[in-house]
C-alpha cells in the first residue's frame, strides 16, 4: 500500500474505518525510513518502541477511545527532548545524549495516559535531522551530516528543521514537528514542496525544546497540507505552567475555518471575497528570483480568482531583520548554550588540566562552527560597552518592525509574499558564506520577531524545484490563515505533487 | 589624622518557600547531596523557570515593612558567568529594575537612634555548593563535588546605601533587619544554614572629606561576630595602609575567622563581564495595586510599631519594650497575656515575662517560640498575684513547678491547683494574722523593744519574722499595717 502518499486527513479516515491499524503504519513508514537512509532526516530510530506505541494506539481504538489523531505515525525535530530516543540537537555536544522527560510538545502528540490525560496518541517514529541547535538554514550544520532534498538529492533540504521536512516529502512520515526560530519550518517545506506553519509566539509550550532564542523560539507542523497542518497545531498548542511564556487561553480547533467562506459576502464560486491580500512592495523586490516571484504572483492571482482583493503593502524595515535577528538570536543563544559546560553531562573532553581547560576543550569540541559563530557574536553584542549600541538598539528596532506590521494590516487581512528569494541550493554553494546564508531568511526572520503566525504553503516550481508562498496573518490568526491554505489547496494541486523518488 | 568609616552592607537573605524560587523542588535544608535538585535546578536541555509567587510576596512584605516602593514592573535579568555549581551558565537575577526600591530601617546603637536608608532588594536565585576538600572522584582521584540542593533557593539581596558609620552600628543594622525578616516570616534567620549572609562594602576617609575612598567588599559573612571582627580588621588595614604611604585597592576579600583577618579574593581588574540582559524565558514581574493591598492585609504588626505603643500605652521603659519585642513569638505571648488579663495588668506581665520567664528561658537556651509554657499557664500566676491570692515570691515558686512539668512533658498542675494542693494562699484574714503577729511579738520581744526606743530596723525583722512564721503566706501588706498598729 502507498499510505506515504497519503495525508494525515486520509490516514484518520483509514484508521477510522479500520481499512489499516495503526502497528500496520507503524511497520509501513519504519520500513520506509530504513529503506530511505540515504536522505539522512533521521537522527534516531528505536523500532521497538515505535511498535509498542502503535500497539497501544490500536488498543485505544479499539475501546473505542481513540481521537482524531490516535495511531497515526509522525517524526519530532531532534530539537524536542524524548524518552526512548536520543535527544541530540544534532550537536555532538549532546551526542547520546537520553532526557529523562518527554518535551510538552512530545507530550501532547503522544501516548495518553495518567500523568498524560491529554495525550493525542500519535506514535513517534523517530528524531528527525535538524541544523545544530536549529542555528541554520540548510541542515548543511547537522553534526550528523546534510539532510537531502527529496526533490533534487544534490540540492538541500532547507534548515534548520530539514530533516522533518525531508522526511514528510519523502514519505518517510506523514507529518512531522518543527522549530521556527527565524523561519526554520517554513523555509524547509518551501523547499521540500510541503506546507508548515509558525503559530503566534506563545501558542505552543516551549518546554522540553533545546532552546535556541528563546523569544523567537515557535514550535509547529510541517506536513503536506494545510487540513494536516490544523489537526497537528491543534493538538499541539495548549496552556503550559511550565513555560512562562505561554500564552493563558491557547486550546483551539484550528481548523474550525477550513472549509468556510470568509465572510458572509461570499459564494461558493469565490469564497474568499471579503478577504483583502497585502503583498509587500519590500517582498518583491531586488534579491527574488524570477521563477519564484512569478509563482508567488500566480498565487496570489489565485487568491484573487477566488474572490480575494490584492492590495499593495509596505514592511520598509524588512532589510533590517536581518541584523536585528542577527544580534538578538545570538545573544539569547550565547546564554542558553552556557549550559552545555561539559559539567553534569553532554560531551566532556578527555584531557584537562584545570576547571578553563575543560570548559574550552569541551565547547570547543562539542560544538560546530556556526554555533560557535553565534555564541561569540552574541557574547559580543551582550559585552559591557557594546550591550547599548547592539542589543538595546536592536530591541528598539525589533518593536518597529512589529508596529509596521500593524500598519499593514489595517490595510489587509493577511500578508502575501515569497518564503525564500529562491529554490533550494546546491550544497556547499552558501556555506563558505555565512552572509549570503542569512539573506535567505529575509522574508521569514521579520515574522519571528514580531510574534507573528506565518505558514508556507507549494505554490509552483522553478528548476524542477518547489518554490513556497507565505501568507502571513495578524496575532492569533492562525485558524484563518490555514482556512485561506485551505480553500488555496481546494483550487490547486502543488502540494499535492511528490518527488518522483517517492512515488 | 582622623578617619570616617563608610560602611554599605548587602545581605543575601533566603526567603522561606517550600519550593525553589523557579522550579518545583524543595528547599529543606539537609537532605543528602544532590537530592534536592530537580531537571530545572540541573538546567538540563528543554527546562524552564516558572517564578516562585511565593518569593514575589515575601519581597513585597519585606518592601512593605521597610516603607519602600514596590516596583510595578521589575525585570529578571540573566548574570552570565560560568562556574560548575551555577548549571545555567548564568545566574537569575533583578539587575537594572528591582522588585523593592528606597525604604528605610531604624537601629539603635547604645542611646542613639539612627535610620539606615536601603537602596533596594532585589530577588535572584542561589547558586549550589561546590565541595574541593576531601571529595574523592568516581574514580578515587581527589575531585570537586557540586551539591546543587542550594541551586535556585530564592534570595532577597538587600542592600543599604553607605551610611554606616563604625562596625557597631553595621552589627546593629544586621541585627535589626535579622530580627525584621524573621519576625514577618520571609526568612527563617538561620545563621549557620546560610539563610542571612552579609556583604561588607568598607572604604575610610579623612574626617570631613566628602568623597568616598576605595572599598573592598568583604562576602559571605555568616555571623555577626564575624561582621564585626572582619570590618573592624577591614579598617585597621585600610588606615595603616594609607599611613604607611599606600593606597587601597578595590577588590573583593574573604573573612578569615580562625586568622581573624581579611584577605584578597579577586581584584576588580578580575571582575568579570557578566553580559547581563533581561531573562527572553520569565516575563516582566507584574505587581498591582491589589496585589500589594493583599499583603498589606496580612501584614503583622511590626516591632518598631508595638514598641512605641507599648511604651506609651503601658508606661513600660524602652528596655522592656525591646525585649518583648525582639521576637514575634515574644510578643505575640505578650499580647495574650493582655488579652486575657487586660490591660491594667499590662504592666505586670510584662515584669513577669521580662523577669523571671526571660531568665528561665535563657538559663534553658530557649527562645519565646520554644516555651513549653503559654499564656494561659502564665496568666492565672499574674492574675493570682494582682487579686492578693498569693505573693509575688509564692508565684515564682509556683512558676518553677510548673517550668518543671513542662520539661518533663506533661503539665499536670494548674496555678489554682498548685495553690490548693500546697495550701499556698496568702494568709489575708486579719484575725488569722493577728494571731500570728502576737505570737510573734511574744518570741521576738527584743525587737519590739529596740523599735519601740525608736530602731526603724527592728521593724523589718519583725515583718521577716511573721513572713517566715506564716510560710511566705502572709500578705506583706496587711502584716505592715497590722504589725505598726499593734507596735503603737
Amino acid at each position: 500500500m502507498s499510505w506515504h502518499l497519503s495525508s494525515v486527513a486520509m490516514l484518520a479516515k483509514a484508521l477510522e474505518a479500520k481499512a489499516v491499524s495503526s502497528t500496520e503504519l507503524a511497520s509501513h513508514f519504519l520500513a520506509r525510513i530504513q529503506a530511505g537512509g540515504r536522505w539522512n532526516a533521521f537522527l534516531d530510530v528505536n523500532p521497538a518502541l515505535t511498535m509498542e506505541q502503535a500497539a497501544s494506539a490500536d488498543r485505544i481504538r479499539a475501546d473505542g477511545k481513540a481521537g482524531k489523531l490516535t495511531g497515526i505515525p509522525l517524526a519530532h525535530k531532534d530539537v524536542f527532548v524524548t524518552r526512548g530516543w536520543k535527544s541530540t540537537a544534532a550537536s555532538k555536544m549532546l551526542l547520546d545524549y537520553q532526557s529523562p522527560f518527554d518535551a510538552a510538545v512530545v507530550e501532547r502528540l503522544g501516548m495518553p495516559s495518567e500523568q498524560n490525560p491529554g495525550g493525542a496518541g500519535m506514535v513517534c517514529l523517530g528524531k528527525a535531522n535538524m541544523d545544530e541547535f536549529a542555528m541554520g538554514s540548510s541542515n548543511e550544520n547537522s553534526a550528523f551530516g546534510p539532510v537531502l532534498n527529496p526533490w533534487n538529492p544534490a540540492c538541500v533540504a532547507g534548515g534548520s528543521s530539514g530533516g522533518s521536512a525531508a522526511a514528510v516529502a519523502a514519505g518517510l512520515a506523514p507529518i512531522a514537528t518543527g522549530t521556527d526560530t527565524g523561519g526554520s519550518i517554513r523555509q524547509p517545506a518551501a523547499l521540500c514542496g510541503l506546507t508548515g506553519i509558525k503559530p503566534s509566539y506563545g501558542r505552543v509550550s516551549r518546554y522540553g525544546m533545546i532552546a535556541y532564542a528563546s523569544s523567537l523560539d515557535q514550535a509547529g507542523p510541517i506536513g503536506k497540507t494545510a487540513e494536516d497542518c490544523a489537526l497537528l497545531l491543534s493538538a499541539m498548542s495548549h496552556h503550559d505552567p511550565r513555560d512562562s511564556t505561554s500564552l493563558a487561553d491557547s486550546g483551539e480547533d484550528y481548523g474550525r475555518y477550513l472549509n468556510a467562506a470568509w465572510d458572509a459576502s461570499a459564494s461558493a464560486a469565490k469564497p474568499l471575497t471579503g478577504l483583502r491580500v497585502g503583498l509587500p512592495i519590500e517582498f518583491f523586490s531586488e534579491g527574488l528570483a524570477d521563477g519564484v516571484a512569478k509563482s508567488v504572483r500566480e498565487g496570489a492571482s489565485q487568491l484573487q480568482a477566488l474572490g480575494a482583493t490584492l492590495v499593495e503593502v509596505s514592511l520598509p524595515k524588512t532589510k533590517l531583520s536581518i541584523p536585528v535577528y542577527y544580534v538578538l538570536a545570538p545573544a539569547e543563544a550565547s546564554s542558553n548554550l552556557s549550559r552545555f559546560d561539559g559539567v553534569r553531562y553532554g560531551h566532556r573532553t578527555n584531557e584537562y588540566r584545570d576547571l578553563s581547560e575543560m570548559y574550552k576543550k569541551s565547547r570547543t569540541e562539542g560544538f560546530g562552527s556556526e554555533v560557535k559563530r553565534r555564541i561569540l557574536i552574541g557574547a559580543y553584542v551582550l559585552s559591557h560597552g557594546y550591550y547599548d549600541a547592539y542589543y538595546l538598539q536592536a530591541q528598539r528596532i525589533r518593536r518597529i518592525i512589529a508596529a509596521d506590521f500593524q500598519t499593514a494590516f489595517a490595510q489587509c487581512d493577511l500578508i502575501l509574499g515569497p518564503v525564500t528569494p529562491d529554490v533550494a541550493w546546491k550544497f556547499g554553494e552558501k556555506s563558505n558564506d555565512p552572509l549570503q546564508m542569512y539573506l535567505a531568511d529575509i522574508y521569514t526572520l521579520s515574522t519571528n520577531l514580531a510574534g507573528l503566525p506565518a505558514m508556507s504553503v507549494p505554490c509552483g516550481f522553478s528548476q524542477d524545484l518547489p518554490i513556497g508562498m507565505q501568507l502571513i496573518g495578524n496575532y492569533f490568526s492562525e485558524a484563518r490563515l490555514l482556512q485561506v491554505a485551505h480553500q488555496y489547496q481546494q483550487a490547486t494541486d502543488w502540494h499535492l505533487r511528490q518527488p518522483s523518488e517517492v512515488l | 589624622m582622623q578617619w570616617e568609616v563608610v560602611i554599605g552592607l548587602e545581605t543575601h537573605t533566603q526567603l522561606r518557600t517550600a519550593s525553589k524560587i523557579f522550579s518545583g523542588a524543595s528547599t529543606q535544608f539537609g537532605a543528602d547531596v544532590n537530592t534536592q535538585a530537580c531537571p530545572v535546578d540541573l538546567a538540563l536541555p528543554g527546562v524552564l523557570p516558572v517564578l516562585n509567587r511565593q518569593a514575589v510576596e515575601h519581597a513585597i512584605r519585606f518592601g512593605l515593612a521597610i516603607g519602600a516602593a514596590i516596583a510595578p514592573v521589575s525585570i529578571f535579568a540573566r548574570k552570565n558567568y560560568f562556574y560548575p555549581d551555577l548549571p545555567k551558565g548564568y545566574q537569575i537575577s533583578q539587575y537594572e529594575i528591582p522588585v523593592v526600591l528606597g525604604g528605610h530601617l531604624e537601629i539603635v546603637v547604645g542611646d542613639t537612634t539612627k535610620v539606615i536608608e536601603l537602596t533596594r532588594a532585589h530577588l535572584e536565585e542561589d547558586a549550589g555548593k561546590s565541595v574541593h576538600e576531601d571529595f574523592i572522584g568516581p574514580h578515587g582521584e581527589p575531585s570537586s563535588g557540586i551539591d546543587l540542593n542550594r541551586a535556585g533557593t530564592p534570595l532577597l539581596e538587600i542592600v543599604t546605601e553607605p551610611v554606616m558609620r563604625s562596625a557597631a552600628e553595621a552589627v546593629a543594622y544586621a541585627k535589626t533587619l535579622h530580627s525584621l525578616v524573621v519576625w514577618l516570616g520571609v526568612c527563617d534567620g538561620n545563621m549557620q544554614e546560610g539563610s542571612f549572609r552579609c556583604d561588607a562594602n568598607v572604604s575610610v576617609r579623612p574626617m570631613g572629606q566628602e568623597a568616598f575612598g576605595t572599598r573592598c567588599e568583604i562576602k559571605n559573612l555568616n555571623s555577626f561576630r564575624f561582621l564585626e571582627e572582619a570590618i573592624q580588621y577591614e579598617i585597621r588595614r585600610q588606615i595603616e595602609l594609607i599611613e604607611d604611604g599606600g593606597t587601597v585597592v578595590q577588590e573583593t576579600r574573604l573573612y578569615d575567622p580562625d586568622k581573624q583577618e581579611t584577605r584578597s579574593m579577586r581584584s576588580k581588574e578580575d571582575a568579570q563581564d557578566y553580559r547581563y540582559f533581561p531573562d527572553p524565558d520569565l516575563l516582566p514581574l507584574v505587581i498591582d495595586e491589589a496585589w500589594i493591598e493583599s499583603i498589606r492585609s496580612t501584614m503583622p504588626a511590626l516591632p518598631a510599631q508595638l514598641k512605641q505603643q507599648w511604651q506609651d500605652a503601658f508606661g513600660l521603659s524602652r528596655y522592656d519594650a525591646e525585649l518583648l519585642t525582639q521576637d514575634r513569638a515574644t510578643a505575640a505571648l505578650f499580647e495574650e497575656l493582655l488579652l486575657i488579663l487586660g490591660k491594667p495588668l499590662a504592666k505586670a506581665a510584662a515584669n513577669w515575662m521580662t523577669g523571671d520567664f526571660a531568665s528561665t528561658l535563657n538559663r534553658a537556651g530557649m527562645s519565646a517560640a520554644d516555651s513549653p509554657l503559654n499564656a494561659s499557664h502564665l496568666a492565672p500566676l499574674i492574675s493570682r498575684v494582682a487579686d492578693g491570692t498569693i505573693s509575688n515570691k509564692i508565684a515564682k515558686d509556683i512558676f518553677a513547678d510548673l517550668w518543671k512539668e513542662a520539661l518533663e512533658g506533661q503539665i499536670k498542675s494548674t496555678v489554682d491547683s498548685i495553690i490548693e494542693s500546697k495550701g499556698l494562699k496568702q494568709i489575708s484574714d486579719s484575725g488569722e494574722l493577728g494571731t500570728l503577729i502576737d505570737q510573734v511579738m511574744q518570741a521576738n520581744s527584743a525587737f519590739v523593744d529596740e523599735f519601740r526606743a525608736g530602731k526603724e530596723k527592728a521593724f523589718n525583722a519583725l515583718v521577716g519574722q511573721v513572713m517566715k512564721a506564716s510560710q511566705g503566706k502572709a500578705n506583706p501588706q496587711q502584716v505592715n499595717e497590722l504589725l505598726r498598729k499593734k507596735l503603737s
